[in-house]
């Protein structure tokens, strides 16, 4: 009975609608439209947030990266001399501290960054390469393309095998038959054993291990042959950098200790380094700005869709009193005939509700449109999330409440003689 | 023109007094007009019988409209009482009187009033979209009202597609949709010709002689002769009663 009224009152408010279409329309428009932007905004954000969270998250929200960074004050003072040696960054040492130290370590991975002349048949190229250990692998999870990866064999052999990344093999012009070939590298001789995928390419701010990265060593093998020092010629001057391990992944077995052995590690650090020669970065903690980035963004978004809907509802708001104003006498008849206040409010409540959750759903199919056109034509990520959607014609249907019950209770309001007076 | 007036099983418990359906006690109505009183309504005492049919007259600010929007309970008395079917309703709230209204009145206006956007059915089913009818039961009801006030095959007009004459018998099945106990008619001929006017007043006489107690505001004395008493107010008073009593 109840739900039979509330269907022949919305098929009523309907009806009235339809008897002033353009006008109708128009009153939508800015719930329309105000939904629409809504959507497409939250999907861009959503997007770009969502691409950033998930290279944050490949780097490990339960693992903690130490990189190795030139001191500032090294860097200054160069000073015309043709030769120079700079001794800083993570040490084999300091790792060993690490992993003895804490007990909510599970394991580190030591990694040596070097660059050597390599040669892969008739191309040679200046190669990128990580000297690390078998662990790797499992903390920096690549698919394998062809071969394998680093075992640990490899490391307590010293064997000369090298993994090439999809990136390195690509420059190199290797293919999966490039395997059991040889690379030279350096004055060395290495067998490439496997190719793995990389990731290239920034994450908002944040670099991948394996950013750029064109092949792996075993660490072992590349401390005896190479040593620690890094020489790098630049125009004129020759610099050489001592360098024992450029990075560090911790990995902690669970997330909750993160914070706290990142403060451990910090104060071991701070002991033994007199310079700041390292750089900690805590994926969990970018995590969570990024996330809060996120937060805050949508919220902005969020105040944007809050004044566009405001404007829509107070359009809604301005036709309905015109409409009160204009069926006056339509008013007093019913309330003559015996409509109570209430119902007054109902009839005029349902056609706004009506109005705004139409345009509400219009507009929800704009959202989803644009967004698909920013992705298609600008070639940026976009998602749309249903939560958006709902929430969207949610708002919208309760503009429709909001700026519908003033003129409503305004109708209700009129006394039914003075009404049926009106011209 | 054939009516039969079929009756239906009325809702209301039978009245102590089942002469009168409603009797007015020393009923005022005064409105404040800037810092004057006007007392539209001055003291009046009347009761009206079941089934009469009465032509409230008067020169205008005589008080006749206020008398019969007080007696539709459009609007309340400030004060004296107002017992309609015994039940004193003169302070009744707003949504009780909407509900007396519903119930117990049909109204005839000058001007129709008729909805615009709504088809001749739907106007008539508006009292029945009130009291919750269902739709089915609704839309008999309407076309067996338009036969008996001489509508047929027009339901699904809109009333401009209408003659005055035929608006107001629209008006008339509106206000007899509920089965009222008192019709109550403001000028119900003023925006007719005398002739369609006539036959509207024949009409009216044909529901009151089926039982229907019709208060009738009128200023034309050849329609007041359609009535069977006439109550001439001045002042807010009453100034005289002509007719059976």
């Amino acid at each position: 009975m109840r739900q039979f009224r509330l269907a022949r009152n919305i098929a009523l408010g309907i009806k009235n609608l339809l008897l002033h279409k353009l006008r109708s329309v128009l009153t939508m428009l800015g719930v329309v439209f105000g939904v629409g932007s809504v959507i497409a905004m939250l999907s861009v954000g959503e997007g770009a947030s969502q691409e950033a969270l998930e290279r944050i998250r490949m780097l490990g929200s339960n693992n903690i990266i130490i990189t190795s960074m030139k001191p500032v004050e090294e860097e200054a003072g160069s000073g015309g001399r043709m030769l120079r040696l700079s001794v800083y960054g993570l040490l084999y040492d300091d790792e060993q501290r690490i992993r003895e130290t804490f007990p909510a370590v599970d394991r580190t991975v030591p990694v040596k960054i070097l660059r050597k002349e390599g040669r892969l048949h008739d191309q040679t190229l200046e190669l990128r390469m990580v000297a690390t250990v078998a662990d790797w692998a499992d903390l920096v999870q690549r698919p394998i393309i062809a071969g394998r990866t680093l075992i640990e064999r490899d490391i307590k052999d010293r064997a000369n095998v090298v993994v090439l990344t999809e990136y390195g093999a690509r420059r190199l012009l290797a293919t999966q038959s490039s395997i059991g070939q040889t690379l030279k590298l350096g004055p060395d001789y290495f067998e490439v054993v496997g190719i793995v995928k990389n990731e290239t390419g920034p994450a908002g701010g944040v670099q991948t291990p394996d950013q750029e990265v064109d092949a792996y060593v075993p660490l072992s093998l590349a401390r005896e042959r190479f040593g620690d020092i890094n020489r790098r010629r630049t125009a004129g001057s020759e610099e050489s950098e001592r360098v024992e391990l450029h990075q560090m992944i911790v990995q902690l077995k669970s997330t909750d200790d993160v914070e706290r052995v990142a403060a451990g590690i910090e104060a071991m650090l701070k002991r033994f380094h007199k310079k700041l020669d390292y750089k900690m970065s805590i994926p969990l903690a970018l995590l969570r700005e990024a996330e809060a980035t996120k937060r805050r963004f949508n919220i902005v978004l969020g105040s944007i869709a809050g004044i566009s809907l405001l404007v829509g509802g107070i359009g809604i708001m301005n036709i309905m009193l015109a409409s009160v104003t204009e069926r006056t006498r339509e008013i007093g008849i019913r309330r003559a005939i015996g409509a109570k206040r209430k119902q007054i409010v109902m009839q005029f409540l349902i056609e706004t509700v009506v109005l705004s959750t139409i345009g509400g759903l219009i507009g929800v199919g704009i959202g989803v449109i644009i967004p698909w056109l920013i992705t298609y034509f600008a070639n940026m990520p976009t998602v749309v999330r249903l939560y958006s959607l709902v929430l969207s014609v949610g708002i919208s249907m309760g503009v429709g409440i909001v700026f519908g019950l003033y003129p409503a209770i305004r109708a209700a309001a009129l006394d039914p003689i003075v009404a049926l007076r009106h011209e | 023109m054939t009516m039969t007036l079929q009756a239906t099983p009325s809702l209301r418990p039978s009245p102590p007094d089942n002469d009168h359906v409603i009797r007015f006690v020393n009923v005022r109505k005064t409105y404040i007009m800037g810092s004057e009183e006007v007392h539209a309504l001055a003291g009046v005492t009347l009761p009206f019988r079941r089934g009469s049919f009465w032509a409230l007259m008067g020169p205008s600010g005589s008080g006749k409209s206020t008398m019969l929007n007080v007696l539709g309970c459009l609007d309340r008395p400030t004060s004296g009482q107002y017992f309609l079917e015994s039940r004193d309703v003169s302070s009744l709230s707003d949504d009780a009187l909407s509900e007396f209204r519903l119930r117990h009145f049909g109204f005839i206006f000058q001007s129709f009033n008729l909805i615009p956007q709504l088809t001749v059915r739907e106007n008539i089913e508006l009292p029945l979209y009130y009291l919750g009818w269902e739709a089915a039961a609704s839309a008999a009801r309407a076309e067996e009202l338009a036969q008996r006030v001489g509508l047929t095959g027009r339901l699904n007009h809109r009333p401009n597609q209408l003659s005055g004459g035929q608006q107001q018998r629209v008006a008339i099945a509106r206000a007899l949709a509920n089965d009222p106990v008192v019709l109550l008619a403001d000028e119900p001929t003023g925006n007719l010709d005398s002739a369609t006017g006539n036959q509207i007043m024949h009409l009216l006489t044909e529901l009151n002689d089926q039982g229907k107690t019709i208060l009738m505001v009128t200023h034309e004395p050849d329609i007041a002769v359609y009535a069977h008493q006439r109550l001439h107010l001045r002042d807010g008073l009453i100034d005289r009663i002509e007719g059976a009593h």
